[in-house]
């Protein structure tokens, strides 16, 4: 979804660059970090309850699979694509790993055909965008409705409940003290995605593809490979995300994480991501996905009902892109 | 043979096809009586798919059109329950809903936020309201009044009133995008936008107004959606959003905007209308819907790349030929 073009203007040189300290402080993240200790501050205010590092870790586990397709979605996205089949992949993902257990295999293999299902779907993506090259918005809304769609196949108004105990650990289990394996599996993918994105030449050329594709492809860059990759990178993730949810969950069905794509891409703007390629940070989202959770957690304790969470999400989603141009407008 | 290789043709060949495999399984199924039925249960479909053509012919996407369309359905219902004679909730709803879609349109136009981002955030705060507004309760059939319900299914030569509004929205896309200056407006903004601006056409304004249509549209169809199902609830419609951009998607409407016609559009929705209602029939799962609408956009796309990659490259051989 490309905007309007702007009327070109030459190119403006300012007369003195500001300082990497000052341009820090005026970053995209530290907004957002002042927007999340502002939440947390006036959580821990509104409810006595928010301060227990358990119930905190409680809290974690609203965000933390969503953040790791996030994390994947984000260097997609920045890549000038869009995977809006990731919730889908969770659900046949998920189906596929029921089937496994009526089969009778083991934990490991369950959890080795969540993953491989996940790949799976995102090589298919991966090669209609590309290798067919066609567009990735309208792919992956196919796609979303076929992935989900065999589930519906296979399971219809079912579900696959009886997961084997083992399997429980990973959506339920504790690494150390509050510590979920979840939440360390969380922090693990920031810091890898982190070192993807911005200390290898693999993320320098998704900037380069989201901000030029084809001055990238004229670099030496193979574009359309790294595409692929990228959508390997969100299948993969929906696979994990799918693994722990339905760890947690314990149960199955094709409705399963209906509309997390949404909150994805929600996760993924919100943490300072162009939707129009180009720009973006893995730091920027993980606070995002922090955010969205404390606001999620902290409405929870107030008992405010879920679809209300949702309003005050799309607000702040279109709040904080509106804000600064309304700002700039205003002052110009 | 350049008929035949249209997109739209080639659509509504698919269309025949899939009617007459239907047929040999189910004949009554391809009954006029039958197809009428099928057609009105489409209109929704038809009608908000041809406010979300103009909206992608501008370049932009609105994924608010669902939760528009529920929020426009409550008030209608909430009105009606209030004693509001038809006619004021009709002009009321259509309002309402070109409202919502200016609210997008103006973000887009005015502060420049992505179509995707604005609606990705107005999608859900549209639905919210609703259960703001009703503390998530339903309104059924026996709290709305026999005028409400029955206006969209009066049956008038044939067709129920819900079906002729729908072919009254086509005549009216038919002449707005081909016979007027806003229609060509939509083709110019997604085509070239620099080139548009050249011209004299102002891009935002014009992808304003797509999303001010959208919504209008979207507005309406809650009052006939609510008043044909006699129900309205937060969670009407979900997901309805996606049916539409596929419908869309199917009729060979270009994503990247600029590119596509009525007839596609409504063939794409008809497409989608009968696969919905011949499952059954035809003794399939209905959970089987789902994947089959999938496949159809997979294929539609795969198709429509097909006709337009390339052509840039092939116009610049022929001239070079012809040099």
């Amino acid at each position: 979804m490309t905007q309007a073009a702007p009327p070109m203007t030459g190119r403006q040189i300012p007369d003195r660059l500001v300082s990497p300290a000052k341009r820090a402080l005026r970053s995209w993240e530290a907004l957002l970090l002042l927007v999340g200790v502002a939440i947390f501050v006036a959580n821990s205010f509104a409810s006595p309850y928010f301060l227990d590092p358990w119930n905190l870790s409680d809290a974690s586990f609203n965000f933390t699979e969503k953040a790791l397709i996030a994390f994947a979605m984000a260097m997609l996205i920045i890549a000038g694509e869009i995977d809006l089949s990731v919730a889908s992949i969770i659900a046949l993902a998920s189906t596929v790993m029921g089937a496994a257990m009526v089969a009778g295999l083991p934990v490991p293999a369950l959890v080795a055909l969540g993953l491989l299902t996940g790949l799976a779907c995102g090589a298919f993506n991966g090669l209609l965008v590309a290798g067919f090259g066609l567009p990735s918005i309208v792919v992956t809304i196919g796609t979303m409705s076929l992935f989900r769609g065999i589930s519906y196949i296979l399971l219809g108004d079912g579900a696959f409940t009886g997961y084997p105990e083992g399997l429980a650990w990973f959506g339920q289990g504790y690494v150390w003290w509050v510590f979920s394996f979840e939440l360390v599996l969380f922090a693990v993918m920031a810091v890898v995605f982190g070192l993807l994105l911005h200390r290898t030449n693999f993320g320098r050329m998704v900037y380069a593809i989201g901000n030029n594709a084809t001055a990238a492809r004229f670099s030496g860059i193979r574009v359309d490979r790294v595409r692929f990759i990228l959508f390997l990178l969100t299948g993969l993730t929906s696979g994990i995300a799918a693994v722990c949810l339905t760890s947690r969950l314990g149960s199955t069905r094709p409705s399963i994480a209906t509309g997390w794509e949404l909150e994805v891409v929600t996760m993924v703007v919100l943490g300072g991501v162009s939707i129009l390629g180009g720009s973006g940070s893995i730091p920027g989202v993980v606070i995002a996905a922090l955010v969205m959770g404390l606001v999620t957690f902290g409405l929870g304790l107030l008992n405010v009902p879920g679809i209300v969470m949702s309003i005050i999400i799309g607000a702040l989603l279109i709040g904080v892109i509106a804000l600064p141009r309304l700002w700039k407008m205003v002052r110009k | 043979m350049t008929l035949l290789k249209s997109r739209e043709a080639i659509l509504a060949l698919a269309i025949l096809l899939l009617l007459a495999v239907v047929a040999t399984r189910f004949p009554a199924f391809v009954a006029p009586a039958n197809l009428a039925r099928v057609f009105t249960d489409t209109s929704p479909l038809i009608i908000l798919a041809l406010g979300q053509m103009v909206v992608i012919l501008t370049k932009c996407i609105d994924l608010s059109v669902a939760a528009n369309l529920a929020l426009a359905g409550m008030i209608a219902a909430m009105m009606n329950g209030a004693g509001v004679p038809l006619p004021l909730i009709l002009l009321v709803v259509i309002a309402l809903g070109a409202a919502l879609g200016a609210v997008n349109g103006l973000m887009v136009w005015q502060l420049g936020i992505p179509s995707i981002v604005v609606t990705l955030g107005t999608m859900t705060i549209y639905r919210g309201t609703i259960f703001l507004l009703t503390d998530g309760k339903w309104i059924n059939a026996h709290q709305m009044t026999d005028a409400f319900k029955a206006f969209p299914r009066a049956v008038v030569l044939g067709l129920p009133v819900m079906g002729w509004i729908a072919v009254a929205v086509i005549a009216g896309f038919a002449v707005l995008v081909n016979r007027t200056a806003l229609g060509r407006a939509f083709y110019a903004v997604g085509g070239n936008p620099h080139a548009a601006v050249y011209t004299g056409i102002s891009v935002g304004r014009t992808q304003c107004a797509a999303f001010v249509i959208s919504g209008a549209l979207a507005g309406f169809a809650g009052y006939l959606w609510v008043a044909r199902y006699a129900v309205a609830y937060v969670d009407i419609a979900g997901g309805f959003e996606l049916d539409v951009v596929a419908a869309c998607v199917i009729g060979g409407i270009a994503i990247a905007g600029g590119a596509g016609s009525v007839a596609g559009c409504v063939m794409g929705a008809l497409f989608l209308g009968i696969v919905k209602n011949a499952l059954p029939v035809v003794g399939i799962s209905p959970f089987w819907q789902m994947a089959i609408s999938g496949s159809a956009i997979l294929i539609a796309i795969a198709f429509n790349a097909r006709r337009s990659g390339p052509q840039g490259r092939i116009i610049l051989k022929h001239a070079e030929h012809r040099a």
